[in-house]
C-alpha cells in the first residue's frame, strides 16, 4: 500500500506519522515544494520577532525524524493529479503511483488587485523565505503599512512592533478581526494598539500604491495617502487548488470532502487548510485554516486512508491571538444564532470581554478578551454539547463562571 | 505502569496547600495565580474542587502544537511542556477540552501540570488526601465507577 501525501504541513506531517503508527508495512511518500525541513507557518511570527531562529519553526525537533519513521520526504510539487490511473505528475516531469492520495497542499497568501502591488519592498509573511526576506530587508525604525488585520495580520502585527517598526494597519472591514471578534471587542482591540504606538485605519481601503523616490506612497479610498518603507500584505489566505485541475477532483473555494474527508473521487483525500470539510457548529462545508483543524484533519484522514469509515463529527472553528500583550480567542458560533441567547460581561477599562452564545442549554460559541486560564473548557463544552441545565440561567447572570458550570455539568457534583 | 494523580473533591478542604506548593515547585514563587492545580469553589467554599490536567490519553495539547514543545515523559507519562521551544503561540489552550493547559503571561510559554517528574507536590503538600498519587489503572476504574453511577443513577 503506497500512501502519497502532497504537502508537507502540519496536516500533511501529522497524517503521515498516523499512517505509519497503524502500520509498519506501507509505503509512505510525502512530497513537499519549499525546500526546508516540514515548518510551521504558525511560529514564523515569533521568528519574525527574534524570539527564535529558522529551526524553533519546524514542525519536529528531530533532523531524522522522517527517517525514523521510514517516510519518504521529498521537495517537489505536484503539477497534475490522474485519478483515472492513480498517478501524480511531479514537476520534475516523473510520474508516482499511489494507492491512497492525500491532499494537504495548504494555503497561499493573497494580495489585494490593486496597482503597484508586486512592487519588491511589498512583502508577505507566509512561508519562510518571506520571513527571511523580510528580515533581511526592513530595519528598526522603518515605517511599515500592514495591509489587513485579521487573524494573520494581528499574529503578524505583534512580531512588527517587536522588530521595532513604525506601524500603520489598514484594514477594509469596520474593526479589526472582524472574523473572530464583535465591534465590542474589535473597538477594545483598536483602542489598545493605538495606546502602544500603532496607528490603525479601519473601514479604510487601500487603492494603489507607488513609489515616490526611496519610498512608497499608499494611496486610501478617501483620498489621502500614507507614506512607507515597506509594505506587509495579509489581506487573507487561499486554498491551493490549481495544480487540480483537470483532475476531476471537486473543488468549491477548497477541495470538498465528506465526512470521511474523502474528495469525490475514491482514494483521494485531503485535509488541512486546503480542504472543505465539515463544520461540527453549522453542519456546512467550510475551510477551517486553522492549526487545530490541521492537526485533527492529519489524524483522521490517516484512519480513513488506512480504512476505518468512522465519520467525523467535523471541526470546530476556534482562534486565541496575542495582540500586543492583549489576549483573544473565539470559538464556534461566537455571532450566535436565531432563537439563542447571549450572555456578556464587559470590563472595557481592563481590557476585559466575555460573550456566551447559548442555543437552550448548550454552549454554541464564545468570545473572550483577556482571558488566559482554563480557555479550552469552553471548546469542552461547545464541542461535546454539554447540557448545562441550572447552569444556563447562572451563565446568563453572570459568564464568568464559566469553568464553575463546567466541573459541575462535566464531573458529576450536581 | 504510570501513576496518576486521584483527586477526591469531597475530602478537599480547600486550604489551597496544593496551589501554593504547586506555584512554589513550578515558578519559584507561593502564588496560587501560578498554580497548574486549582481549587475551585462552590456555595462560598462550603463544596471544593481541584482541577489539573489528567494527563488523558488522546493528547490534544499535544497534538496541536505546531512545533512539538510537548512531549510525553516516558517515566511518568505526562505530557510536558518544554520552556525552550514553545513559541507561545497559545494553541494548545484552546485546543485542551479541558482547559488544564494555561498561558503564562510573564514568561510567554504555556504551562500545565507535568506530575513534578513523578514527585507531585499537590499531593505531597494536601493534607486531607483529597490529591494522591496512585497507579493509574485504580484511577481508571474509579472513575469508570463514578461515571456508570452517572449514566445509569445505580451502584
Amino acid at each position: 500500500m503506497h500512501h502519497l501525501i502532497v504537502g508537507a504541513g502540519p496536516a500533511g506531517v501529522i497524517a503521515a506519522e498516523n499512517l505509519r503508527k497503524i502500520s509498519k508495512s506501507s509505503s509512505i511518500t510525502i512530497v513537499g515544494n519549499e525546500a526546508y525541513p516540514a515548518y510551521s507557518r504558525m511560529a514564523l511570527p515569533y521568528m519574525l520577532a527574534g524570539d527564535v531562529g529558522e529551526k524553533g519553526t519546524y514542525l519536529r525537533q528531530s533532523d531524522h525524524h522522517f527517517d525514523d519513521l521510514e517516510i519518504e520526504f521529498r521537495n517537489n510539487s505536484v503539477s497534475a493529479v490522474k485519478g483515472d490511473n492513480q498517478t501524480v505528475t511531479l514537476a520534475s516531469g516523473e510520474s508516482m503511483h499511489y494507492d491512497r492520495l492525500l491532499i494537504a497542499t495548504g494555503s497561499s497568501a493573497i494580495r489585494p488587485p490593486i496597482p503597484g502591488m508586486d512592487l519588491p519592498q511589498i512583502h508577505n509573511c507566509w512561508t519562510l523565505d518571506d520571513a527571511h526576506r523580510f528580515i533581511n530587508q526592513v530595519k528598526a525604525g522603518d515605517r511599515v503599512v500592514l495591509l489587513g488585520a485579521g487573524f494573520i495580520g494581528c499574529i503578524v502585527l505583534q512580531a512588527l512592533v517587536s522588530m521595532g517598526l513604525q506601524l500603520t494597519v489598514v484594514e477594509l472591514e469596520d474593526r479589526m478581526l472582524a472574523r473572530m471578534m464583535d465591534d465590542v471587542g474589535g473597538s477594545i482591540i483598536k483602542k489598545w494598539c493605538e495606546s502602544k504606538g500603532v496607528t490603525v485605519k479601519t473601514s479604510a481601503e487601500a487603492i494603489a500604491v507607488t513609489e515616490d523616490g526611496d519610498h512608497l506612497e499608499i494611496s486610501l479610498a478617501d483620498k489621502t495617502t500614507i507614506a512607507a518603507d515597506h509594505i506587509v500584505c495579509a489581506a487573507g489566505v487561499k486554498p491551493n487548488v490549481d495544480f487540480l485541475n483537470g483532475s476531476g477532483v471537486e473543488v468549491n473555494f477548497g477541495v470538498l470532502v465528506d465526512h470521511r474527508l474523502q474528495t469525490n473521487i475514491e482514494n483521494i483525500f485531503a485535509a488541512g487548510d486546503v480542504a472543505e470539510g465539515p463544520d461540527r457548529s453549522t453542519g456546512d462545508r467550510q475551510v477551517h485554516a486553522i492549526q487545530p483543524t490541521a492537526a485533527e484533519h492529519g489524524k483522521i484522514a490517516a484512519y480513513q486512508m488506512s480504512g476505518d469509515r468512522t465519520p467525523y463529527g467535523g471541526s470546530l472553528v476556534m482562534n486565541v491571538l496575542n495582540t500586543l500583550g492583549l489576549i483573544t480567542s473565539s470559538y464556534g458560533l461566537w455571532q450566535g444564532t436565531d432563537g439563542g441567547d447571549q450572555s456578556t460581561m464587559q470590563d472595557i477599562d481592563h481590557n476585559r470581554y466575555l460573550r456566551l452564545e447559548f442555543q437552550d442549554d448548550i454552549l454554541i460559541g464564545s468570545l473572550a478578551i483577556g482571558l488566559t486560564q482554563h480557555v479550552g473548557v469552553l471548546r469542552g463544552l461547545i464541542q461535546t454539547k454539554v447540557r448545562l441545565g441550572k447552569w444556563k440561567k447562572k451563565l446568563m447572570e453572570d459568564p464568568s463562571l464559566v469553568m464553575h458550570a463546567y466541573l459541575e455539568c462535566t464531573h458529576g457534583t450536581r | 505502569m504510570y501513576k496518576s494523580l486521584l483527586i477526591d473533591p469531597a475530602k478537599c478542604t480547600s486550604c489551597l496547600q496544593c496551589e501554593l506548593a504547586c506555584s512554589f515547585e513550578n515558578e519559584g514563587v507561593f502564588n496560587p495565580a501560578k498554580s497548574r492545580i486549582k481549587i475551585f469553589e462552590f456555595e462560598h467554599g462550603l463544596r471544593a474542587i481541584p482541577y489539573t490536567c489528567t494527563q488523558c490519553d488522546e493528547a490534544w495539547c499535544l497534538h496541536a502544537c505546531p512545533v512539538e514543545a510537548i512531549t510525553i515523559n516516558l517515566q511518568t507519562g505526562a505530557k510536558e511542556v518544554n520552556d525552550s521551544i514553545c513559541v507561545g503561540c497559545k494553541v494548545c489552550t484552546i485546543a485542551c477540552p479541558f482547559g488544564t493547559v494555561n498561558y503564562n503571561v510573564d514568561t510567554g510559554k504555556v504551562m500545565k501540570c507535568d506530575l513534578c517528574g513523578g514527585d507531585p507536590q499537590c499531593a505531597e503538600a494536601c493534607p486531607t488526601d483529597a490529591i494522591v498519587y496512585v497507579d493509574a489503572n485504580w484511577t481508571g476504574f474509579s472513575r469508570m465507577q463514578e461515571s456508570a453511577v452517572e449514566a445509569h443513577g445505580h451502584n
